[in-house]
């Protein structure tokens, strides 16, 4: 199960440029807690001393609406509903329109280790860039055996035995302008469940490839920078294998073979591999392809009705100078 | 399917050079091999899937063997971790 510390929270933030802009205001002993969910509370109920089906365990968002009724409580001096709330465990509460809670808050926050964040963005926007940063943290993921290249703009997967020449396949590719995300291991993850994002397991390892014979390359330095990309969402699978004489593959494209990965479907493409048979044009064409199709012009099928139509109009003719015959 | 527990003794952790060794000991066996780290499952014919693990000095690494020779080959793993990768 993936978690992700306060202190980890902070740091993503770095890496997304800052996005959701946070600090520490007090509760650092607290900072290893850990988030355990995509989970958000707004703990405005809580405060008013409702505290059933309270998410306890979720980050805890305090914006205008909560200030203010913080503020109140704390005018009476009502302490009882600030306690039970840090009672049970939550992970950190996130303050919304820089707002500094009171001294007293702080101590109470202080006593049970739970860290105060502050930011200068708005509850709406902090909640929208918060819910899509652990929304990518917590989603499901696959490590799957596989080359991952991008061509024309198609997130392809190429997968299939070791030793059936994927990365050859890929070497090809890229030499030809397409991009390589990862070889060898592919990290799939499920965004929203609706599409499938891949990137290398290991960012530091991500551009480097295998080959037989001369050994580890890294690509970015041999190719140079467009070569390369992080992540691409991942459109077609094309699965190598062995030429098998008795198989039958598909002929006309009208097939729709799916591949599931975390419940997400996938076209899939079996490609036969024999010597004189070149894998990356192949692979190319199937992009291209892929890209008709999205743009909703599918080859097979318009071909098979334009022979239906052309039937049509043979067998109309057919039927006149059959009807001419006779009336002569 | 056999599976194993293998620690890795080498201090430098399976670096290139290790996991070359790796692959190439499970190359001479038809069975598949997958080899796990945490929530990390990768190909261990692969060399850069092995690298890909990060086994540190002292890191615990499941094996999994499946084939008609996998008794031979998990044994013949658990020698070359208990050997230091000869190092």
């Amino acid at each position: 199960m993936t978690s992700c510390t306060i202190l980890e929270l902070l740091d993503i933030d770095l890496k997304e440029h800052n996005k959701l802009q946070l600090s520490c205001i007090a509760g650092r002993s607290g900072l290893a807690n850990k988030i355990s969910s995509s989970k958000i509370s707004r703990p405005g109920l809580p405060l008013s001393g409702f505290f059933e089906a309270f998410a306890g365990d979720a980050v805890q968002i305090f914006g205008h609406g909560e200030q203010s009724y913080l503020d109140m409580l704390e005018d009476n001096n009502e302490y009882t509903n600030i306690e039970r709330l840090f009672s049970y465990n939550t992970p950190c509460c996130i303050f919304t329109h820089n707002y500094t809670p009171t001294d007293k808050f702080i101590k109470i926050a202080e006593e049970t280790s739970t860290p105060l964040l502050k930011t200068p963005l708005v509850s709406s926007e902090f909640s929208r860039h918060i819910y899509q940063m652990l929304d990518d943290l917590f989603a499901p993921t696959e490590t799957i055996h596989g080359v991952f290249v991008e061509v024309y703009g198609i997130g392809v997967l190429i997968t299939g035995d070791s030793g059936v020449g994927k990365s050859e396949t890929a070497l090809e590719l890229i030499e030809r302008g397409h991009r390589l995300i990862s070889d060898d291991t592919v990290k799939l993850r499920s965004i929203n469940s609706s599409f499938l994002v891949g990137s290398g397991e290991n960012p530091m390892l991500a551009h480097h490839m295998e080959i037989r014979g001369i050994g580890i390359i890294n690509l970015a330095n041999i190719f140079g920078v467009g070569a390369i990309r992080d992540k691409k969402q991942v459109q077609l699978i094309v699965h190598l294998e062995e030429w098998e004489a008795e198989k039958n593959y598909d002929r006309v494209g009208e097939d729709n073979m799916k591949a599931s990965f975390l419940g997400i479907d996938i076209a899939k493409l079996e490609i036969p591999v024999k010597p004189g048979r070149n894998i990356p044009i192949i692979i190319e064409t199937a992009a291209r392809n892929e890209r008709l199709k999205q743009l909703g012009y599918h080859s097979a099928k318009e071909f098979d009705q334009s022979v239906l139509k052309w039937f049509e109009t043979e067998s109309a003719k057919k039927m006149y100078y059959i009807n001419e015959e006779n009336t002569f | 399917m056999v599976s194993k527990l293998l620690t890795v003794r080498n201090r430098a952790g399976i670096h290139a050079r290790p996991a070359a060794m790796i692959v190439k000991v499970a190359n001479k066996f038809k069975s598949e091999l997958y080899m796990e780290k945490e929530d990390i499952k990768i190909n261990g014919k692969s060399i850069m899937g092995v690298i890909t693990l990060g086994a540190g000095f002292k890191s615990e690494i499941k094996i999994s063997c499946e084939g008609v020779d996998e008794i031979e080959m998990a044994d013949a793993l658990e020698n070359l971790f208990e050997n230091r990768f000869e190092q």
